[in-house]
């Protein structure tokens, strides 16, 4: 294979994990939005912290996207 | 490359300097650090001069951010937190300067430069091994190996729990170094979408959409520099934690 084409083929595979990113913020938002409905009173604790795990599992998403662009502009 | 949404992440020299064959030039990237640092000084300083008993804009905004890490603080370390604060608050003012400064047009972010962020994270990771080992002596090295593991499990766990205290400072620093590099590349890219809209047909009004996501993406990334300078903040704190509590 050329190596080109194997360097943009590995880009592409290296963002597979963010099927688990949206995965894991689809669940975090959907568990906020329940509380948040159930308990009103409760809505400002829970965006804290909710915000906060936003912030580590987007990190997850961008470590993927750091190694596509390794792999992409420096490999 | 004059137009790649990398370019902006290049550090310029602004005073050539050379000292034993070392280059130790004075870069762009050195100056928005002391900017970075001016303006953290100024904020806390001018703002509290009146210390009014009703606060006005400014020193709310000072109070504020001194209430927050406080809270992260004794959150954490309870009856030690007044003499860990002083760090703590400097670590994250640092960080909260360097990513709302980048925010700038024409500016540039130093913590989107991995060497900046892994300095930061390698200065706490450090700072909490010697602590833990100062408070506790050989005695900290059972942090690595929990109460209550069956004895043919142990060895695994072990080497788990070594690699994840040696990983914290690489995730402490990529994750810094890495939301803000993917942030600025995200807004320069759709910048250069409108750009090359402009030669289709329809172009100048077209290039208005990108523009409007642009718009939207500076308020996430506000956002995100603030949350990255409390995340930053919080870790700090739960790996002291971790040094003076040992679990």
């Amino acid at each position: 294979m050329d190596p080109q084409a194997a360097k943009y083929i590995g880009a592409g595979l290296a963002v597979i994990p963010l099927l688990g990113v949206g995965l894991g913020l689809g669940t975090l938002f959907a568990s906020i939005i329940t509380v948040m409905g159930r308990n009103p009173s409760m809505a400002d604790a829970v965006k804290g912290s909710g915000f906060m795990y936003f912030a580590f599992i987007e990190a997850i998403a961008l470590f993927a996207l750091l190694v596509a662009m390794l792999l992409l502009f420096v490999v | 490359m004059a137009h790649s949404p990398l370019a902006q992440f290049t550090i310029k020299p602004l005073m050539p300097l050379e000292i034993a064959g070392y280059d130790v030039a004075f870069t762009q990237s050195a100056a928005w650090m002391l900017v970075a640092v001016v303006c953290a000084t100024l904020l806390m300083t001018l703002s509290v001069r009146s210390k009014a008993m009703v606060p006005g804009r400014w020193q709310n905004v000072s109070e504020m951010l001194y209430e927050l890490v406080f809270g992260i603080v004794k959150g954490n370390l309870h009856g030690e937190a007044k003499k860990y604060f002083p760090l703590i608050f400097s670590l994250f003012m640092i960080v909260l300067m360097g990513n709302l400064l980048g925010m700038i047009p024409y500016s540039f972010t130093f913590t989107s430069h991995i060497i900046v962020t892994a300095t930061l994270a390698l200065f706490v990771f450090i700072f909490a091994t010697g602590l833990g080992i100062y408070k506790h002596g050989l005695h900290f090295f059972s942090f690595f190996l929990p109460a209550g593991i069956p004895w043919w499990l142990a060895p695994f766990i072990v080497i788990i729990e070594v690699i994840s205290y040696l990983s914290r400072p690489l995730s402490l620093s990529v994750r810094l170094f890495a939301n803000m590099t993917a942030g600025h590349t995200m807004l320069k890219v759709f910048a250069g979408f409108s750009v090359m809209l402009i030669a289709v047909t329809f172009g100048a009004v077209l290039s208005i959409l990108p523009l409007i996501i642009n718009v939207a993406l500076v308020g996430l990334e506000l956002m995100i520099a603030f949350i990255q300078a409390y995340v930053f903040a919080v870790l700090s704190c739960m790996y002291l934690k971790d040094a003076i509590e040992l679990h």
